[in-house]
């Protein structure tokens, strides 16, 4: 074979064949010297920085022609040893952790986490309704910003640009909202154990109701784009198949499992923070197909909205009703009062910390420093996050740390899959397949 | 793990009094019958089932509304199998290690949620297994699914699934030395130093245990 040295194509010689590093430069060359190998059989290594793979997702293809036979993943190029760091932190310090997991549905970390400690606690009943009803108000919320960077990302990663512009639109009304909330727009740490850190600012359902009505018209402008559209049918329709039998096997939940038919939404068939009170319908298609999750997400957008006015109905009929638990053991002592600047301390709080009462300073002080006990035990709580169910595996000792705390992450677990929808496939419709499972890495690698 | 920060703080560290609040230790022995809920149909079914069900299953937990099972680990897939099969808990949830290095003999444990979607019920199977022969036969053949839960159950804690189809570490780099979430692997760290004050790191950090 004839050996020369491309600055852009070089390559050497392995125990498994040659290999070619592409950086650029003349294709031509290239295929040339891949030419005179005569072997059909290609190795490719996509990503982890590559701009279809939704992240540092590494994935290893194996090559005849076009087809692809063999998919690998390579992942934990984003670990960041959330575990392990939550054993060395408070309970309710946990949460700012968690919520850094998945990035793109943080209020659902934090949602799984707080329904764990407060099983282990044995205060899920004390939650007030009105916290629960801010949490449901917000994880919809946030299924809506979710749902739009995989449509919007997916559709770009297939070539089309237009629909994530429409969908980044729509997720900034949701961050505004968040930030209007929280202070936040991302990886806010709203939801803490016992209830939520601080309660709706004044006018908030009134500004979400608004937003809704215009998100209602707004998201049509991607369904007129890629509904029948026949460019987005033919990188769709029938790419990415998994049946029912391949998602129990592989333990796949969430739209990917939806989009067999199978009705299994947690929020359904394992209600919690009182969703079994919302009126709402299961999304399914029966494709087992990208085009079929791509339809079940637009369409769990609208049953989001009806369940973020339903929240709005019942958080103004609970106005004034306490977004925390009673328990003062266990209720973050804090009280923050949005200033002009964002977040900030309640006058009030430090007035009676700093010059009235000194109890009320040591219990402050011993809460934030020293944290809540939670007993012993193991629980397990699960939420269906946008991308299936999340799980949160939390043992405690009896101490004020998390003794190990483990994520059942959908991403992780629905990754898998990747290469019973690809193998088989042609090398561009993997990306469809990807996109279609929505494996936000922050979650998969925590 | 060190239980003593900075300022070497004995047992709850606290001085105040003002906690008040007792630590309960973990529940250790079987749960008496009945279980409530749908636990007893789940373990008479499986009884049923399961001729071997008192040689294999060592203990029967019930706590905070969710229902543990501890099995052996030599009989692990079989009643795995039999789980899946005639009992319908078609999914498992993947798996999570804990590590008890006070727990003599039996350090390592792998915790399984399993999910009945057609009984719309969970249960959880537990095996703990000693550190010197941290050996659990892997369930992917029952559940492919736990294919990479195995993996990261193995890269962090180094319990070895026996017959996986593929055990290597997942999320750390393969050349890593050590399984990080275990409790003898050190969190690390570096303390940082503002204002001229310096802030230890978080495993360095007074603690309240």
């Amino acid at each position: 074979m004839t050996t020369f040295t491309d600055p852009y194509s070089s390559s050497r010689e392995t125990t498994e064949g040659t290999v070619f590093s592409v950086t650029g430069g003349d294709w031509n060359e290239l295929v040339t010297e891949i030419g005179a190998t005569k072997e059909e059989r290609i190795v490719v290594n996509m990503g982890p920085q590559h701009p279809s793979t939704h992240g540092v997702l590494r994935l290893v293809l194996e090559l005849e022609g076009e087809t692809v036979t063999e998919v690998r993943c390579g992942i934990g190029y984003l670990h960041t040893g959330i575990e392990k760091n939550i054993e060395y932190r408070s309970w309710t310090q946990g949460v700012t952790f968690v919520t850094r997991m998945d990035y793109l549905s943080p209020l659902f970390n934090e949602t799984a986490y707080c329904l764990a400690t407060e099983k282990l606690l044995g205060i899920t009943n004390d939650v007030p309704e009105r916290a629960s009803a801010i949490r449901v108000l917000m994880m919809e919320l946030n299924r809506i910003s979710s749902h739009m960077v995989a449509l919007g990302t997916g559709a770009l990663e297939l070539g089309a640009i237009t629909p994530m512009f429409f969908a980044f639109r729509e997720r900034e009304r949701v961050l505004d909202i968040f930030e209007m909330i929280s202070g936040l727009r991302m990886n806010m740490a709203y939801i803490r154990p016992g209830g939520v850190q601080q309660d709706l600012p004044a006018g908030a359902t009134q500004k979400i109701r608004e937003t809704v009505k215009e998100m209602r018209k707004a998201f049509k402008d991607n369904s007129t784009l890629l509904i029948g559209n026949s460019i987005w049918m033919k990188r769709t329709e029938g790419i990415g198949y998994l049946d029912l039998a391949g998602c129990t096997t592989l333990g796949i939940t969430g739209p990917v499992l939806r989009s067999t038919g199978l009705p299994w939404d947690l929020r359904k068939t394992q209600p919690y923070c009182g969703y079994e009170n919302y009126d709402f319908d299961v999304v399914t298609t029966d494709t087992c197909d990208v085009y079929g999750r791509f339809l079940i997400r637009m369409n769990e957008l609208e049953q989001s909205l009806r369940i973020i006015e339903q929240a709005c109905d019942k958080i103004d009929k609970l106005a004034g009703a306490p977004v925390m638990v009673e328990d003062k053991k266990i209720a973050w002592p804090a009280q923050l009062a949005m200033g002009g600047d964002g977040l900030g301390n309640s006058l009030n709080h430090i007035r009676e910390i700093m010059g009235t009462s000194m109890e009320s300073l040591i219990h402050h002080f011993k809460l934030v420093t020293e944290g809540f006990r939670v007993p012993a035990g193991q629980v397990y709580a699960a939420v269906e996050s946008p991308r299936g169910e999340l799980g949160a595996h939390i043992v405690s000792d009896g101490g004020t740390r998390p003794y190990r705390m483990h994520f059942r992450e959908p991403s992780f677990n629905n990754l898998q899959s990747t290469a019973a929808m690809c193998e088989g496939s042609m090398v561009a419709d993997i990306i469809g397949a990807v996109a279609s499972i929505d494996p936000v890495m922050g979650g998969v690698d925590r | 793990m060190s239980d003593h920060g900075m300022f070497g703080a004995h047992g709850t560290g606290d001085t105040s009094g003002y906690g008040g609040l007792v630590r309960t230790p973990a529940a250790t022995g079987s749960s008496e019958r009945p279980y409530g809920s749908y636990f007893d149909d789940v373990a008479d079914d499986l009884e049923r089932a399961y001729p071997g069900f008192s040689d294999a299953i060592e203990r029967v937990v019930v706590d905070r509304g969710e229902l543990t099972l501890h099995v052996k680990r030599e009989k692990l897939v079989e009643v795995s199998k039999i789980l899946r099969d005639s009992l319908k808990f078609e999914m498992c949830m993947g798996v999570s290690g804990i590590h008890y290095p006070e727990q003599t003999g039996r350090e390592l444990h792998a915790v399984y949620p399993l999910l009945s979607i057609t009984n719309n019920r969970r249960i959880r199977l537990e095996v703990s297994v000693p550190d010197s022969d941290a050996h659990i036969p892997s369930v992917v053949e029952v559940w492919a699914g736990n294919n990479w839960h195995e993996r990261e159950t193995f890269d962090m804690f180094g319990i070895i699934f026996d017959g996986h189809p593929g055990l290597t570490r997942i999320l750390m780099p393969d050349d890593w030395q050590g399984h990080p979430q275990r409790k003898d692997y050190a969190l690390g760290g570096i303390s940082v130093e503002y204002k001229g004050a310096t802030v230890p790191s978080p495993d360095e950090r007074r603690s309240y245990r």
